[in-house]
């Protein structure tokens, strides 16, 4: 369009320099214009939704703010209360660690080991790997939580089968020891996504490698030590960085499990439903944009360690 | 990379290397089908207590139910003051919305990545990578702002007016790969014929990529059909309610006395994912196996 008037200018104006200023113009648009306009949305997007407000929010972290008043500047006063003031803060980040410990090692150890069983030669594949990655699609939904809260209630199913081998089972969700398992096994329940990765990796992993490793004589035992796994490690890498900033960001299990309180005695806080409490709860808009900003650092610090980390684990092809 | 995977994903497995005897093929199969009974037996638990009677729903371990009522499904379906067909509904046109606004907006910024040339391509590129690694908590109070002053808080526009800015960069990341696997030859020929970068998407790329478009489309309605977060912070009245939050508010209302309507319900918000899964398995697989995303 441009390009379209700035020529119409130009030949309108008769000026002998213009064309050749003008035809610099129309090929700057042709070269770079359409690219422009192909982003348009996204740039919106980018500067008015994620920019933008992610400025706000680290400004506002400074501030008290309850959305009716205007912000008022305190400085680093919310950071000071997070850092020694706040115990809820300290049991949710510990609920959070203590949720990413268990529930990521166990699911990629049980994808891991699932992946195996299924790679090369097991019948029914398809139907395996289909049942396995079922319960990954549907575990994010209200529902499964709900059928959650039945399973491991006092009278729930769980209890009832472990009734028929004489064991009296807790009431696991109200239970401030056992709720976070609770979580733990609604994640690990959900391998099936990292399985279908470490399949799509173990696939990678050329069969001439073994035939050569049984001809010397290597047992399986050995073979997978020494072939498998190294070959395996960047697809292992990949898995639990994107695993655990999963479960850092969690949040709809326990919010249902817990009906919305993080209890019982805060064993189910976890930080996105702590932060989620005093924004919309509480309406500490302030507090909860430095919570935000504090995550993001846990989550940042944490990627970086694995980062650093992985060059002395993870066998990447030269 | 993406076709190398996709393929090795998807095709039948290589011949058996016979890499495990007879015994060990038994014991593998035993473990396997052990593991599949223990995956399913909750679901399968469910929906066989949304059938049962009432009073049989916690009396028995078993999947089959002794008589098959359905009662369980009408008393849901009216059990708040709004009816559940309110609430799928409201789901269905959010996540339509959704779907629309993703492929056609990250379609585009995709194609420009992928195939145009401009100044500030390769840091535009990064910086949308950038954005996929940020949680979104960082922006949510300030958008909350944003949308409470526009005046759309308790209304959609929240939940589906970002997706049409290309706010869920990882689908333009999975377009890309998939643009740039498409032969650069059929854009040059077109362009020798006089197609401007416009008819190029619209004419070719598009009708070629038809397997991501439908990835990203599937994924899109599976994620905001879930989404439990962004419509209980945007959606105050029930008449708005989608499906997540009446389920939610369901069990915050009858947590102990309506089980059967509640797994019935329940049962119902699962339909349409299942149906995604049931046909179009393989390419929610391949999207997995290719980008390695989470679900």
């Amino acid at each position: 369009m441009a390009a379209v008037q700035d020529t119409a200018v130009a030949v309108g104006t008769g000026a002998s320099s213009r064309p050749a200023a003008q035809s610099r113009l129309a090929r700057i648009w042709a070269s770079h214009g359409a690219g422009y306009m192909f982003l348009l949305p996204w740039l919106i997007g980018f500067f008015g939704l994620t920019l933008g407000p992610a400025i706000a929010s680290l400004y506002l972290s400074f501030t008290n703010f309850d959305l009716i008043r205007a912000p008022e500047w305190i400085g680093t006063a919310n950071y000071a209360r997070i850092a020694t003031a706040d115990p809820k803060f300290a049991a949710a980040v510990k609920v959070t660690f203590l949720y990413v410990v268990l529930s990521v090692p166990f699911k990629l150890a049980f994808a891991l080991l699932v992946a195996i069983l299924l790679d090369r030669g097991v019948r029914g594949l398809t139907v395996y790997r289909a049942i396995f990655y079922l319960p990954s699609l549907l575990g994010g939904s209200v529902a499964i939580a709900v059928l959650w809260r039945q399973l491991f209630a006092g009278d729930g199913l769980i209890n009832s089968l472990l009734a028929q081998f004489g064991i009296e089972g807790p009431s696991w969700i109200s239970h401030p020891d056992y709720s976070i398992w609770t979580l733990v096994v609604l994640s690990v329940w959900q391998f099936g996504s990292p399985m279908i990765i470490f399949l799509a990796g173990l696939r990678q992993v050329p069969t001439d490698m073994y035939e050569a490793a049984s001809l010397d004589g290597a047992s399986k035992f050995r073979q997978f030590y020494k072939i498998t796994l190294p070959l395996l490690t960047p697809v292992i890498f990949f898995n639990a960085v994107v695993q655990t900033i999963d479960a850092f960001k969690a949040f709809t299990p326990a919010f249902i499990i817990s009906g919305g309180t993080g209890g019982p005695i805060n064993s189910t806080l976890f930080y996105t439903l702590y932060l989620y409490q005093e924004a919309f709860g509480n309406f500490r808009m302030g507090y909860a944009s430095a919570l935000a900003w504090i995550l993001v650092l846990i989550i940042g610090l944490f990627t970086a360690f694995s980062f650093l980390t992985s060059r002395y684990w993870v066998h990447y092809d030269d | 990379m993406t076709d190398a995977t996709m393929s090795s994903v998807t095709a039948p497995p290589p011949v058996p290397t016979g890499r495990r005897g007879p015994v060990g093929s038994v014991l593998v199969h035993a473990a396997l089908i052990a593991a599949s009974i223990a995956m399913v037996y909750p679901l399968l638990w469910m929906i066989s207590a949304s059938v049962r009677p009432e009073d049989e729903i916690f009396a028995s371990t078993s999947l089959w139910p002794s008589s098959v009522d359905f009662s369980s499904y009408v008393r849901g379906w009216f059990g708040l003051d709004v009816s559940f067909g309110r609430f799928f509904w409201n789901s269905l046109v959010i996540a339509v919305l959704t779907v629309v606004g993703n492929v056609v907006a990250c379609s585009l910024a995709a194609y420009a990545f992928a195939r145009l040339r401009f100044a500030g391509r390769k840091f535009w590129f990064a910086i949308m990578l950038g954005t996929m690694m940020i949680p979104y908590h960082v922006t949510l109070i300030p958008q909350y702002v944003l949308f409470l002053d526009l005046g759309w808080v308790n209304t959609f526009l929240p939940l589906v007016v970002p997706k049409f800015l290309a706010s869920d960069a990882f689908f333009i990341f999975l377009m890309v790969q998939f643009f740039r696997g498409i032969p650069r030859e059929l854009d040059e020929a077109a362009m020798m014929d006089g197609c401007g970068a416009w008819r190029i998407y619209w004419k070719i790329m598009l009708p070629l990529s038809l397997p991501v478009l439908a990835t990203a489309a599937i994924f899109s309605f599976i994620w905001t059909w879930d989404d439990f977060f962004g419509p209980l912070i945007y959606l105050n009245d029930m008449n708005s309610y989608t499906i997540q939050l009446g389920l939610r508010t369901f069990v915050d209302s009858s947590s102990t006395s309506d089980w059967g309507g509640l797994f019935a319900m329940s049962t119902l918000s699962l339909v349409p994912v299942f149906f995604f899964f049931l046909f179009f398995q393989r390419l929610l697989i391949e999207g997995i196996a290719t980008t390695g995303m989470k679900r």
